[in-house]
């Protein structure tokens, strides 16, 4: 994304990339060729279910879902430094505010988003308000918890039909384009990841963006600069759970069905492990992260049982090797 | 008087750190606040700066009371100060660490950032701006773009009065700014001192333990010595006190070097 100025060339004193990522990373500096190779990304994305199976669209689906939440998540754990084990929440509350309001009261899906919009914004300040003031560790405690209750609350309500969910939640339309087969998922939710990814790049150049990684390295020394903490955590929660709530909005309609069981405690992990997978802050490695997390249990199906356990080992092996995730440093 | 402490105390635990203090910064001086380690001067910034909250007292700026507010509110009402041990945010810029003093100037919100509204281009625009200008008025022009704990420590000292420049504020707390500064460094520190409040009109409330440097640059002289204010005056009738000198007996030789 074009900025003011490049705001941060590497130092002329500073060594020159080594690994085969840094030199790939360090090819696409320039904004020309960056926009080519974001064209290149977006074509490749465009064509791929014409010449791919049904099941891979949507298994690509559903790694485009991924690179949504994990573009949310990226801002609270990756820019506000706030560690989150109960994301999912956010994701539960999009999917079933437009499950709910759309089955159960008939509102059109389009009217129904603003609402699940606003669900998702007031919990993530439910949960961020008395919690900010904690301290990480406490924090996660807190958010796994958040997680928890969600998901009890959806399993024991009538609303939410309890433990076996929702469903028949019906398929949007637009302008009159039913969205109905996966082919038509599968490009909202590339629509919905490009739009996460430009959101993403421009919070982060701007004020807010900059304002969370002054917290995060230093609070008292931002409340000195004018920089209200709270406030800025407090944004870095809400917008985190926009996304979340977008990614849940479409999943819910994608599916048709959801259950409380869509948002356990293992999804809140798995989107965590492909934001630290790829690198907390990092957009494109965060965008390789998701890919990973959905894709590599897909490509070992070969290995039939073993196939999580190899994926284990393997993620262990790079967390070993790049412990600051897959994606290079910008700078060193 | 453009600061004025009433009455104001402070303590931990029933340890009293500030007693009673009465103090005032007039606008355009360059004040200092001396006295020997343990004295309270930083626990005074804290409590000037909102980070530490007065047990009584009254804190006013400008007339306006600025004793029940937060650190970020103080700032964005004209003080800003910097730290002891320098603190820079590490793993960013210099310029980038600079803009962190536009923030309590500036009001675009998320939305604004997402759709790139023209009123958030032209704000980052003011703020680029107006970062880079406090950036060559401390005289560190082109080294905006390398990472700031990559400077020299001099260089870092003065990106983080940079740093407090940016917010606009009307009265400047400089925490021992000299310190770890080599000659030549510490005269350039006494230039720009004069030069932010000749240029800027920005009053400087400096606690420093070089007395060369602080008999040359303050125009008034504050002593505290255990939570109290003993004295006050030019620098010449402090130096002369001699409750300053016996307050400071027994320090260090370079402080009696007074």
């Amino acid at each position: 994304m074009d900025r003011h100025s490049p705001p941060t060339r590497p130092d002329t004193h500073e060594p020159r990339p080594r690994n085969p990522l840094q030199r790939l990373y360090a090819a696409f500096e320039s904004p020309g060729r960056r926009r080519a190779l974001h064209l290149a990304i977006i074509a490749i994305l465009i064509i791929t279910p014409w010449i791919s199976s049904q099941y891979t669209t949507v298994i690509l689906t559903n790694a485009l879902l991924y690179v949504v939440l994990c573009l949310g998540l990226n801002i609270v754990v990756g820019y506000a430094g706030l560690l989150d084990l109960g994301y999912a929440a956010f994701f539960a509350v999009g999917a079933y505010t437009i499950g709910i309001l759309t089955q159960q009261f008939g509102v059109n899906f389009w009217a129904a988003i603003p609402f699940a919009l606003m669900a998702a914004a007031l919990a993530g300040v439910i949960i961020g308000g008395p919690t900010l003031r904690l301290r990480s560790d406490y924090l996660a405690i807190v958010t796994l918890g958040f997680g928890e209750i969600v998901r009890f609350t959806a399993r024991n309500l009538e609303i939410t039909g309890g433990a076996s969910g929702l469903s028949h939640i019906p398929e949007p339309s637009l302008f009159g384009w039913h969205i109905d087969s996966s082919i038509d998922f599968y490009y909202v939710f590339v629509v919905l990841a490009v739009l996460a990814y430009i959101a993403s790049q421009r919070l982060f150049d701007s004020r807010l963006g900059r304002a969370w990684l002054y917290v995060r390295h230093d609070e008292d020394a931002a409340e000195a600069m004018g920089i209200n903490r709270v406030a800025t955590k407090l944004a870095a929660y809400v917008i985190g759970a926009i996304f979340g709530a977008i990614g849940g909005i479409f999943f819910s309609v994608n599916l048709g069905a959801i259950s409380p069981e869509s948002f356990s405690f293992q999804q809140s992990v798995l989107i965590l492990l492909a934001v630290v997978l790829g690198g907390m802050g990092k957009i494109p490695g965060v965008i390789l992260g998701a890919f990973i997390v959905v894709l590599g249990p897909e490509l070992l199906r070969d290995f039939g049982t073993l196939r999580l356990l190899i994926f284990a080992v393997l993620l262990l092996l790079i967390m070993l090797f790049r412990p600051s995730g897959i994606w290079p440093e910008k700078r060193s | 008087m453009l600061l004025q402490l009433k009455q104001v105390s402070l303590s931990f635990a029933g340890n009293t750190v500030l007693h009673d203090v009465d103090f005032g910064v007039e606008p355009g001086r360059i004040h200092s606040l001396i006295g020997p380690n343990g004295a309270g001067k930083t626990s005074m910034f804290n409590v000037i700066t909102g980070f530490y909250r007065p047990q009584q007292g009254e804190i006013t700026l400008d007339g306006e009371s600025i004793v029940k507010r937060k650190p970020h509110a103080v700032t964005r009402l004209g003080i800003a100060r910097t730290f002891q041990n320098v603190r820079l945010f590490r793993e960013m810029s210099v310029l980038e660490n600079v803009m962190a003093g536009q923030h309590c100037r500036t009001r675009s919100g998320a939305l604004a950032a997402v759709l790139r509204l023209p009123s958030q281009r032209a704000e980052e625009r003011q703020i680029l701006e107006t970062s880079l200008e406090c950036l060559d008025f401390v005289g560190l022009l082109g080294h905006q773009d390398r990472l700031a704990t990559n400077l020299a420590y001099g260089h870092q000292r003065r990106v983080e009065i940079a740093r407090a420049l940016a917010t606009q504020p009307k009265l400047l707390l400089l925490d021992e700014p000299a310190a770890g500064l080599n000659s030549g460094e510490k005269q350039a520190l006494i230039e720009l001192i004069r030069r932010i409040r000749d240029e800027r009109g920005v009053a400087v409330l400096l606690i420093e333990h070089d007395m060369s440097l602080v008999m040359n640059v303050s125009e008034r002289i504050s002593v505290l010595d255990h939570g109290s204010l003993i004295t006050e005056g030019d620098p010449h009738t402090v130096q002369n006190d001699p409750k300053v000198i016996e307050a400071y007996l027994g320090q260090d030789d370079e402080e009696l070097a007074l």
